[in-house]
């Protein structure tokens, strides 16, 4: 089994898109490996592949080895990441496929991908609950996931979505470690003064309701999507290291803390 | 491309390279042995779908469909579908319907407030929903069971159901047909496209938010749009700037490091409709399912909004009406 060497698997996933599913799977990646971990990224979001960008590593590609495919190592090698992004020839290239080819390319990627021995695996999902997660789902049908991690934003309409999502979770069997409620809040760089731009406080509420933990909620910090857009041309520091400045850094220390309980506790 | 069938007969998920259940080689091609669903393929129908000439008849009294697109999620798809149709239907002798095909994650429903409706099936179809008078909204939430229901659908079965939207809805007569759709480039774009193509779509209008990881996947989007002929009426950049609603000063919450929509328009040589700069009230009335048009007319994002869909009025040939008010 490819999963062998794998200790923890966790699914990033949302019912409802831009919530910040890549950027919550980003930060949880950086943030296990900054305690010492190594990490798996797997980004099963085929037709809008986000974790390339993320991870400053566009223009790299995936070899094959020995073993399978060989994922792209980002800076000292503590995460690697796997997309379909690193397969097109041009970034800018759509990917035009039905359920069927979805499906086979996640199985590809399921069983071809020679990760090493890991810590984490973090698998990115697409938004919805349809053929990606269908099939993800069946992929680890014997090797259970330890759980996954459902990420909202505040405002009643992306919650209405998230619900759905954890209907399917329970459909599924798929443990939910906890609800990250992403975009809450964003402090104006003028006056410090905080505004609940998608509204406030959805996530816990949601939370509560289904009986599932709240691992916290994430302010909006354009620093942040600053931080990753311009990551090339700030020299030698690593992701990671610049990471470590950011004002998220704590909030994601805390959530991968528990996120970590939980997975030992398993 | 295959047609696309009601495929949800077949016995199981179909093989890898799947020949698709409609082509010539459905049942024959070298994928198709072992596979359980050959017999059911190779026997069935082929050539042209014959509910193509049934979907063009339904939506002959159709003047204008906009498809509202995007790669990326989140981006303000089905709040900017909202808004167009609100602002359609300002004009009392506009009648404008809504068709959101996101059936993993309807939102139209709830953004115009009938989540808790359901739809009326007679003899002639399905009717809609209506919003208001000149306005109706179909969508998969209103037949769902309870709201937090998920929809756990492959391709075939989602495709199927939009099939029904198109032809058992009874549209009427409509002025505008707004198509909501899931984000990516996968079933539901390619069924629609597939099925509208006969009976004409004006184009489609796409959205994006200013950063980079979002243009990256607008960017497929209209490359997608240029392989499967869907004219695309321009480019919309939502989410851009904000303003303090407490010391009015403006900042960028997703900054636009390689130039944002503008630059992506300019790129791909599409049209640039414009900027609408978030306004947290938007979410707000989005939650309750109000009109923003009515609720906060002098918001700034309004009056850029207004610009939009009158540039879209003119991209699809109509007059422009709500010029006078502003």
């Amino acid at each position: 089994m490819p999963f062998e060497d794998i200790k923890h698997i966790v699914l990033v996933l949302s019912g409802k898109g831009g919530v910040g599913k890549s950027s919550v799977t980003t930060q949880l990646a950086l943030s296990l490996a900054a305690k010492g971990n190594q990490v798996g990224v797997l980004d099963i979001d085929l037709t809008g592949p986000s974790m390339p960008r993320m991870f400053g590593a566009e223009a790299k590609t995936v070899v094959q080895g020995p073993k399978g495919w060989l994922p792209v190592s980002i800076g000292d090698g503590k995460i690697k990441v796997m997309s379909l992004g690193f397969l097109l020839n041009d970034r800018g290239d759509s990917v035009v496929w039905r359920g069927p080819k979805k499906t086979a390319m996640i199985r590809q990627f399921c069983t071809d991908v020679a990760w090493g021995p890991l810590d984490y695996l973090i698998i990115d999902t697409p938004p919805g609950t349809s053929d990606e997660h269908i099939s993800i789902a069946e992929q680890f049908q014997d090797v259970k996931p330890d759980g996954a991690v459902v990420v909202t934003t505040p405002q009643a309409v992306a919650t209405a979505d998230v619900r759905k999502e954890l209907n399917f979770c329970k459909k599924v069997e798929m443990n939910v470690l906890g609800i990250v409620e992403n975009m809450s809040g964003y402090v104006c760089p003028h006056c410090a003064e905080c505004t609940n731009i998608f509204s406030s406080g959805g996530g816990k509420v949601m939370a509560e309701e289904f009986g599932v933990e709240f691992l916290g909620s994430v302010p909006i910090d354009p620093k942040f999507g600053q931080m990753i857009e311009t990551q090339k041309d700030s020299g030698s520091e690593s992701l990671l290291e610049q990471y470590k400045k950011s004002g998220l850094y704590p909030v994601f220390t805390k959530i991968s803390d528990r996120v970590i309980e939980k997975c030992e506790a398993k | 491309m295959p047609s696309i069938e009601e495929t949800s007969d077949l016995i199981a998920p179909p093989p890898e390279h799947c020949p698709g259940p409609e082509g010539e080689q459905a049942g024959k091609a070298d994928a198709c042995a072992g596979c359980p669903n050959q017999a059911i393929c190779a026997s069935a129908p082929k050539g042209p779908d014959p509910d193509i000439p049934l979907i063009t008849a339904r939506l002959s009294n159709i003047k204008h469909k906009i498809l509202i697109l995007s790669g990326k999620g989140g981006v303000g798809k089905s709040t900017f579908t909202s808004m167009l149709a609100w602002g359609f239907a300002l004009n009392e002798e506009t009648q404008v319907g809504v068709m959101d095909v996101d059936i993993c994650g309807p939102s139209i429903p709830k953004m115009m407030g009938v989540e808790d409706e359901a739809i009326h099936v007679s003899a002639s179809g399905m009717s809609p929903v209506y919003v208001a008078d000149n306005l109706c909204t179909m969508s998969i939430q209103y037949m769902l069971p309870s709201k937090d229901d998920a929809v756990i659908w492959r391709g075939p079965k989602k495709n199927g159901m939009i099939k029904r939207f198109l032809k058992d809805v009874e549209w009427g007569e409509l002025d505008y047909l707004l198509v909501d759709t899931p984000p990516g480039t996968s079933d539901e774009h390619l069924s629609v496209n597939s099925l509208l193509k006969e009976s004409g779509i004006d184009g489609a209008v796409i959205i994006t938010t200013p950063q980079e990881v979002a243009l990256l996947d607008v960017r497929k989007e209209i490359n997608f749009c240029k392989k499967a002929g869907i004219k695309v009426l321009g480019l919309v950049e939502n989410m851009a700037g904000f303003v303090c609603p407490s010391c009015e000063g403006s900042s960028e919450v997703f900054m636009a490091t390689t130039g944002g929509g503008e630059a992506l328009a300019k790129e791909m040589g599409v049209e640039f409709l414009g900027r609408v700069p978030l306004d947290p009230r938007i979410g707000v009335a989005c939650d309750y399912g109000e009109s923003f048009f009515d609720a906060y007319p002098d918001s700034p994002s309004i009056k850029s909004l207004k610009k939009v869909v009158e540039k879209v009025k003119m991209q699809v040939g109509e007059e422009g009406d709500l010029e006078e008010e502003s």
